[in-house]
C-alpha cells in the first residue's frame, strides 16, 4: 500500500468517535474570536466596543498576503477587543469577545446562491481570501496563498487530504460520511482555479467506509487513494511522497514540487465560501478522549470557549487531567477553560491521570529507534542530546528546522526524552537569533 | 481541570509502552536459554556465579550511584542484564571473589564513570571481562568439561575449548590434527567446554531470534557478524584445511554467538543506522578471524566488539541518514 519512510503505529483510538453523527453544537451566551487563528502576518480588528455584529461579519483585515480575517460567529454586541489566552500559543492575544443575542442573523447579502464554476480563478481566490479559509488540518496556513502559486511553480496535483492519521480524532471522517458533496465540489473548484483536470483524495485504511462514499459521491476526474495506516500518513510532505513519489525539498513547499494539499475541511469551506458567501466561521470537530463523559463530533463555531464545549459533551470525568487542542500526538495541552475554539482545533482530546505520562527521562540510550521513526530522515537522538544544552547552532547541521515536528522520535523513545520539545526550543532559540541579525543589519 | 490537577506538558501526550526496563527484560528473557545450558552442563558452580554476578552488579550499581547522589536506577533492569551477560561471559567455575571484582569493573569502570547508561562507550560486561581476562589469566582459561546434569560426578574434570584445542595443535604441531574430532552436534547443542553461557548455538540464537522477533535488535549485526566470520574462514579453509578450520567450525564454536547476537548488540554501543551497523558488524567480524587465526588468543570475539565500540561514534557521524527531499 502506499506510504513513505519511517512512521510509528500508535493505537488509533478512533472508536470513541467513530460511529457518531456530527451534531450542531447549540448557541452560547459568549464567543472569544481570535485575531490571530492563522499562520503568518496579523490581522487588524475592524471592530471596538459597543459595535453590534452579525453572524459572518467581518471582524479584522488582513495585514499582509500571507494573513486572514476572522468573522462574527453568530450575532450579537461587541464587549471589546481584549487579551484572551491563545490556545496554539498559550500567551495572551487579542481576541474580540462578542456577546450573543441570540437571533443568529445573518449580515446583509449572505448566504446566497451563486454558481462558482462561472467564475474565474483569481475571482474565487479573492472570495476565498475574504472569507478568512486557513488550512483546518491544524496549520491554519491561509488558503489563497497555496491556490496563488508564482509562474515559476505550476501546480499539476492536488491532493484532498482525507488521511486524519492523529489517533483519537475522527471530524474529517465523519465529514467525508456525511456530508462529502460538499468536500467533492469545493475539490472540483480547486481544480477548476487552477486548471487541473485531476485530484486525489487521500484516505488510511482504516476509513474504508469513507472511501466508499467518497468514491460513491466523486467524479471520474477525482480518484480516491487508500493509504497504509500509519502515523503520520497525513503530513503533508510524506502524504505527497506517498501519493505521487515526490519529496519536497528542505525548507522547500509542496509547490517546490508541483503539489497543493488542502484538507478535506478546507475543501468544504471552500465551497461554501465561493457558493453561498458563508466565510470560515464554524468547524466540525471531534471532542473525545476517555476523559470527557460523552465523546461528540460538533458543529461548533469558531470563538466558543472550551468550558461550553465540554459542557455540551457532559463534562469532564472526575480523573481528568489534560485537556488537548488537537489530537494527541501534535495536539497542544490547555491550562484554561477559557481558551476558545479555533478554525485549526482538529479535535479536543481529554486524557485521564492514568493515561497521563510523569515519568522523567534519562540519558539516550543510543536505541535508534527515533532514527527508525523518524519520517524526515533526521537524527532525533543528537537533536535531543543538543536540545538539552540549547545547541541550537549545532541542531542548524543536523537539520534542525526541517523537523515537522509529529511526535514519532518522543512516542517511540524508551527513555522517555522530551525530544519534540528539545527541538521546539531550539528553533525558538534559532528564530529569534535570525530576527536580532536582521535586525542589526 | 477546576482543581488544579491539570497537566500541560510539550506534544506527543501519548507513548509506546515499550520503556527502558521493558527493554532490559526482553534480552534477560532471551539469555535465559543460554543461560539455563550452562547451568545444565556445568551444574551448581554455574549457578552460583549467575546470582553472585547478578546481585553484585545491582549492588555495586546502588552503591555507586548512592555515593555520587545520582538517582538509584537499578530498577530499570540494566544492571541485572550487565550481571548475566558478565557471569555468561565468564568460565563456569570462577571463584566468587572473580566475579565480584568482575562486576566492579562491569558497573564502576565500564558504566558509571562515564555517568551510568548510555554514557558508556564500550560494553560494559566485555570490558569487565577482557579485564579479567588480563589480570587473571589462569581463573579466566581453566575449562571444565561439560556434564549433563544428572550424570555429574564429584569431581569436574579440565578439559580445553574446542577453539583453545585448534589454537594449541596448530601452535604446537603446524596442523589441526593434534586438536582431535570435534563434533558438530556438540558445538550446536553446547556439549563442549567454554565460558559458562557462550557454548549452546541453539539457544542463542533462540534468544537472538527473539529480540529480532521483539525489534529489540535488528538482524543487521548479528546475521552479517556470523556471516563475515564464516565468510572470512571459509576463504582460509579452502586455501589450507590442514591449518585452518572448517567455516562452520568456526560459526558455532567459542563466543561468536553470544557476542554476535547479545554483546555486539548492545544498544547503547553499536551504531544507531543500518548502514552504520553493517560497518560495525563487518569490522567484528574481521577482527575476530584475524585474532583467531593469527592472534595469541584462541578467541577474539571480545576483543573485536571492544575494539569497534570505539568506532561507533565515528561510524554515526559517517552513516547519517539522508534526510527527506535532500538526496534520491
Amino acid at each position: 500500500m502506499l506510504s513513505f519512510r519511517g512512521g510509528i503505529h500508535p493505537p488509533g483510538m478512533k472508536h470513541l468517535v467513530r460511529d457518531r453523527a456530527i451534531v450542531d453544537m447549540p448557541l452560547v451566551p459568549l464567543y472569544r474570536v481570535l485575531v490571530q487563528q492563522h499562520i503568518g502576518a496579523p490581522a487588524k480588528p475592524l471592530v471596538k466596543a459597543g459595535d453590534t455584529v452579525k453572524r459572518g461579519q467581518m471582524l479584522s483585515e488582513p495585514l499582509g498576503f500571507v494573513s486572514a480575517s476572522v468573522h462574527a460567529p453568530t450575532s450579537g454586541k461587541v464587549r471589546g477587543v481584549e487579551n484572551c489566552i491563545n490556545p496554539v500559543t498559550g500567551l495572551g492575544s487579542p481576541c474580540v469577545v462578542i456577546e450573543a443575542d441570540g437571533e443568529d442573523a445573518w449580515a446583509e447579502g449572505i448566504p446566497f446562491d451563486v454558481d462558482p464554476f462561472s467564475m474565474d480563478g483569481s475571482e474565487l481566490i479573492s472570495r476565498i481570501r475574504s472569507s478568512g479559509i486557513v488550512g483546518m488540518g491544524g496549520a491554519t496556513f491561509p488558503s489563497h496563498v497555496k491556490l496563488s502559486p508564482p509562474r515559476d511553480k505550476p501546480i499539476d496535483a492536488f491532493i484532498v487530504n482525507g488521511v486524519e492519521c492523529e489517533p483519537y480524532l475522527g471530524a474529517d471522517h465523519r465529514l467525508m460520511l456525511e456530508e462529502p458533496q460538499r468536500i467533492v465540489l469545493g475539490a472540483r473548484l480547486v481544480m477548476h482555479i487552477l486548471g487541473l483536470s485531476v485530484a486525489v483524495v487521500a484516505i488510511e485504511a482504516n476509513k474504508l467506509d469513507a472511501v466508499e462514499v467518497m468514491r460513491k459521491n466523486a467524479p471520474g476526474s477525482i480518484r480516491v487513494e487508500v493509504l497504509d495506516v500509519k502515523y503520520p500518513q497525513g503530513a503533508e510532505k510524506q502524504l505527497i511522497k506517498a501519493i505521487l513519489d515526490r519529496e519536497v525539498p528542505p525548507g522547500g513547499l509542496p509547490m517546490d514540487v508541483g503539489a497543493l494539499v488542502h484538507n478535506a475541511g478546507t475543501c468544504a469551506a471552500i465551497w461554501d465560501a465561493c457558493s453561498r458567501g458563508i466565510p470560515l466561521i464554524e468547524r466540525v470537530t471531534s471532542v473525545t478522549g476517555s476523559g470527557i463523559r460523552e465523546p461528540k463530533n460538533i458543529r461548533v463555531r469558531v470563538g466558543t470557549p472550551l468550558r461550553d464545549v465540554i459542557d455540551f459533551c457532559g463534562g469532564l470525568q472526575e480523573d481528568a487531567s489534560k485537556v488537548i487542542f488537537g489530537g494527541p500526538m501534535m495536539g497542544i495541552a490547555q491550562y484554561s477553560m477559557d481558551v476558545p475554539v479555533t478554525k485549526g482545533t482538529s479535535g479536543i482530546l481529554v486524557l485521564r491521570s492514568r493515561e497521563v505520562d510523569r515519568s522523567s527521562y534519562t540519558s539516550c540510550i543510543s536505541c535508534g529507534r527515533c532514527v527508525d521513526a523518524c519520517p524526515m530522515g533526521l537524527l532525533p537522538n543528537v537533536l535531543s542530546r543538543l536540545g538539552e544544552r540549547s545547541m541550537w547552532e549545532d541542531a542548524l547541521e543536523y537539520n534542525l528546522m526541517d523537523c515537522i515536528e509529529c511526535g514519532s522520535c518522543a512516542y517511540v523513545c524508551p527513555a522517555y526524552r522530551p525530544i519534540v520539545h528539545f527541538i521546539k526550543h531550539m528553533k525558538a532559540l534559532a528564530r529569534e537569533a535570525s530576527a536580532k541579525k536582521r535586525q542589526a543589519v | 481541570m477546576s482543581d488544579g490537577l491539570v497537566v500541560v506538558s510539550s506534544s506527543p501526550h501519548i507513548h509506546s509502552p515499550e520503556d527502558i526496563g521493558w527493554i532490559m527484560r526482553q534480552v534477560i528473557y532471551a539469555l535465559v536459554p543460554g543461560a539455563a545450558v550452562g547451568v545444565y552442563f556445568f551444574g551448581l558452580p554455574a549457578f552460583n556465579v549467575i546470582w553472585i554476578s547478578v546481585v553484585s552488579c545491582i549492588g555495586v550499581e546502588a552503591l555507586l550511584q548512592w555515593l555520587m547522589g545520582r538517582a538509584i536506577t537499578v530498577k530499570d533492569g540494566s544492571a541485572a542484564l550487565t550481571g548475566l551477560l558478565l557471569a555468561m561471559n565468564l568460565p563456569p567455575t570462577s571463584p566468587w571473589w572473580l566475579v565480584v571484582i568482575g562486576a566492579l569493573v562491569a558497573i564502576g569502570l565500564g558504566k558509571q564513570v562515564y555517568g551510568g547508561l548510555g554514557n558508556n562507550p564500550f560494553n560494559p560486561a566485555l570490558t569487565a571481562r577482557v579485564f579479567l581476562l588480563i589480570s587473571f589469566p589462569v581463573q579466566m582459561t581453566s575449562w571444565i568439561v561439560p556434564r549433563p546434569f544428572l550424570l555429574r560426578s564429584a569431581d569436574a574434570v579440565t578439559g580445553a575449548t574446542p577453539l583453545g584445542a585448534i589454537k594449541t595443535a596448530v601452535f604446537m604441531h603446524g596442523n589441526l590434527a593434534a586438536a582431535g574430532k570435534i563434533s558438530l552436534m556438540d558445538l550446536f547443542m553446547g556439549n563442549v567446554g567454554g565460558s559458562l553461557g557462550e557454548i549452546s548455538a541453539i539457544a542463542l540464537i533462540l534468544g537472538g531470534t527473539y529480540l529480532i522477533y521483539k525489534k529489540i535488535i535488528s538482524w543487521h549485526i548479528p546475521v552479517i557478524y556470523i556471516g563475515t566470520v564464516f565468510v572470512m574462514t571459509g576463504i582460509f579453509w579452502l586455501i589450507n584445511p590442514g591449518v585452518y578450520a572448517n567455516p562452520v567450525l568456526h560459526i558455532f564454536s567459542g563466543g561468536l554467538m553470544l557476542g554476535a547476537f547479545f554483546m555486539a548488540t548492545d544498544l547503547v554501543t553499536s551504531p544507531v543506522t543500518v548502514f552504520g551497523k553493517v560497518i560495525f558488524a563487518i569490522g567484528c567480524g574481521v577482527i575476530t578471524v584475524v585474532i583467531r587465526l593469527w592472534g595469541g588468543y584462541p578467541e577474539g570475539v571480545s576483543f573485536s566488539i571492544l575494539i569497534m565500540n570505539a568506532f561507533v561514534p565515528l561510524i554515526n557521524r559517517g552513516t547519517r541518514p539522508v534526510v527527506f527531499g535532500a538526496g534520491r
